[in-house]
């Protein structure tokens, strides 16, 4: 057991990158024994994920060395600087570990009967593996250049699901424009790596926050660095490619390309806090920040309201449920060098702009799990062809509610914890934003209300009679997520708490972080 | 544990919902002193369209693209200015990727200047 959780880091990437591999060899054998070996897999990853999240809470950051005499040797005697490739664990890593896990898991369930009957499933379980595997290894990497692998292995992956549906030539287009949009974005990550290494001699985040002189070198690379995550997170203007690729996803797996986004939001957050850190300019930052938060909110909700396609109309909404998570942080980032507007309301923003990240990948999770069970028995995404649908899918109906109310930000479910904090926090830096952001909280309401009166309720549709509710797995991943967004929204003390504190406290002290490497006395 | 405590608020879920409980059991009870003599089924509830013929149920359901069509339509120069930009062309994506690094990295230079 001890030795499960002393590995438990790089079994948490090893074992699902192993699987992916293994799982065209295991398909043979069935669709059983597929099915069986992804979730054990999965299950088993998620224990570790606990054990790790707890270990992670009690004693700290955990570093893992590959190749070393200790695992926690990050520094080898003799050595002024770490070479090895690290994992670095803290709390805001694990944070997004346990985001990632959950949704992969909720996925892997809601995909096994919507699959059942698809050809190429093989593939399709390999990709999922190997996106998650490429996630958590994002989320736990302690150097650049395995942060730019992950982020490749990500891509790639979450293009091919993109793609999966061959026989639907928008789900070509969908993976072809995010395989481009990533492959650009991970060259200028590249480039910022280079930039960095060719003036530090070292990829450890820790090692180059340490020796980090802000040149005007670095404030290029922090610039490529910022355009790439932020197009990949999918923020305005750089927000185009995602709604032709989360609507043509299949399945579970668009919650996992969004999974995905927030964990280059991730990367953003770890950039500029871990990396940059003190060196920066904050306040102008954190006010590039907000302008692409409120951005993304406005127009995302805008285009969202105004969209007949289901799954289209949640990708604009992702946009704009981003542009609050960067809203929350960016006031926080503008406060950072003020100690007294921090403990004020700084610190509070960034809770919010980090709890609004959990709680909207499991809502709009459930929503685009709804939307595909919608698809999976009637076939068309179109709501102006769509009525009467909770007659016959009465869970689908329920869960759809639960996500819409979430997402609009109705108490008691955890989209208004979050939100409220958003709100609060900006009220007091700058009460037109928060006025913004209620707004579109609003037109958010709208929208949804829109789709549900219009899919679900209404006179019973002659071609949908014979309509059925979607399969049992279906049901419980989506149940999985519900039981989430409720329990988020009626326990918010303890989430805040046990996982958006420490997660907060992580990218505001970048001293830990660096001091876990470097060794120095925090 | 439950309660949310931040700045100088506190937000207690629990509270909520027995408040929302107890405003539910009061607005039940009201509702039940209502009208009595309303009955399902007959000319009460049928559909009044100021005389004019009621069309049958599965045509009386407002499509998705009607609905906040008022909305939209005083919108209109809004939603014009916004729908441009989303061409559906990768290389105009690129283009503004290009575009916004080159701002970011201007105003990241100047701000230290």
């Amino acid at each position: 057991m001890d030795s499960l959780i002393y590995h438990s880091p790089a079994l948490i990437v090893a074992l699902p990158l192993v699987a992916a591999f293994a799982i065209p060899l295991i398909s043979r054998a069935g669709y059983r024994v597929r099915s069986t070996f992804s979730l054990v897999i999965l299950g088993l990853v998620t224990f570790l994920v606990a054990v790790l999240a707890v270990d992670v809470h009690t004693v700290g950051i955990r570093v893992y060395t590959f190749g070393a005499t200790a695992a926690e040797l990050a520094l080898p005697g003799g050595y002024m600087v770490p070479v090895r490739i690290m994992f670095q664990v803290d709390g805001m890593s694990i944070f997004m570990g346990i985001i990632i896990t959950t949704v992969t898991l909720a996925a892997l369930i809601y995909s096994i009967h919507f699959m059942k009957d698809q050809t190429g499933q093989a593939r399709f379980y390999s990709l999922m593996m190997l996106l998650y595997a490429g996630m958590m290894g994002l989320a736990f990497t302690g150097d650049m250049f395995n942060l730019f692998v992950f982020l490749e292995i990500a891509s790639i992956a979450g293009a091919g699901l993109a793609a999966y549906r061959t026989n639907m030539a928008d789900a070509l287009e969908g993976g072809f424009k995010y395989i481009v949009v990533s492959a650009i974005s991970a060259l200028m990550v590249l480039f910022a790596i280079g930039i960095l290494y060719s003036q530090y001699n070292v990829l450890s985040i820790a090692a180059l926050a340490n020796y980090m002189q802000y040149t005007t070198l670095d404030m290029i690379a922090l610039g490529l660095l910022g355009g790439a995550f932020v197009m990949k997170l999918a923020g305005v203007p750089l927000h185009m490619w995602a709604p032709d690729t989360y609507t043509v996803a299949p399945a579970g797996t668009t919650p996992m390309i969004l999974a995905a986004s927030y964990t280059s939001m991730y990367a953003l957050y770890r950039i500029t806090f871990t990396l940059y850190g003190a060196h920066i300019d904050s306040t102008a930052i954190g006010w590039i920040v907000i302008v692409v938060g409120v951005l993304s909110m406005f127009v995302g909700v805008m285009m969202a309201v105004h969209q007949t396609d289901i799954k289209r109309m949640m990708a604009y909404h992702a946009i704009s449920q981003g542009g609050y998570m960067l809203l929350g942080v960016g006031v926080g980032l503008a406060v950072l060098a003020n100690p007294v507007a921090l403990a004020s309301y700084g610190r509070d923003a960034i809770n919010g702009g980090v709890f609004h990240i959990i709680n909207h990948v499991f809502y709009k999770a459930l929503l685009f799990m709804t939307a595909e069970a919608i698809f999976f028995r009637i076939g068309t995404r179109d709501t102006n062809k769509m009525g009467g649908l909770a007659r016959n899918m009465k869970w689908t109906a329920v869960f759809y509610i639960i996500g819409a109310l979430a997402i609009s930000g109705i108490p008691p479910l955890n989209g208004f914890a979050s939100k409220l904090l958003i709100y609060e926090t900006v009220l007091q830096f700058n009460p037109v934003l928060a006025v913004i952001a209620m707004f579109v909280s609003l037109v958010t309401l709208a929208s949804f209300a829109k789709v549900f009166y219009s899919a679900f309720t209404g006179p019973e549709m002659p071609a949908y009679r014979e309509v059925r509710e979607v399969p049992k797995s279906m049901i419980i991943g989506m149940a999985i997520l519900a039981a989430c967004v409720i329990f988020f929204g009626i326990f918010p003390g303890l989430i805040v708490d046990n996982l958006v504190a420490p997660a907060t406290e992580a990218l505001i002290n970048q001293a830990p972080y660096i001091n876990a490497v470097m060794g120095a006395v925090p | 544990m439950s309660a949310l405590t931040y700045g100088y608020a506190v937000w207690a879920p629990i509270v909520w919902i027995i408040a929302m409980v107890v405003i539910g059991i009061m607005v039940f009870i009201w509702r039940n002193r209502g009208q009595k003599s309303y009955k399902q089924g007959t000319a009460q509830t049928d559909v009044f369209l100021s005389g004019n013929k009621v069309p049958p149920e599965e045509q009386r359901h407002v499509k998705a693209a009607n609905i906040y069509w008022g909305f939209f339509e005083s919108l209109k120069g809004l939603y014009d200015a916004m729908m441009k930009p989303h061409t559906g062309i990768v290389n105009d994506y690129i283009i503004w990727f290009v575009a916004v690094l080159a701002v970011t990295i201007l105003i990241l230079v100047l701000a230290s200047l």
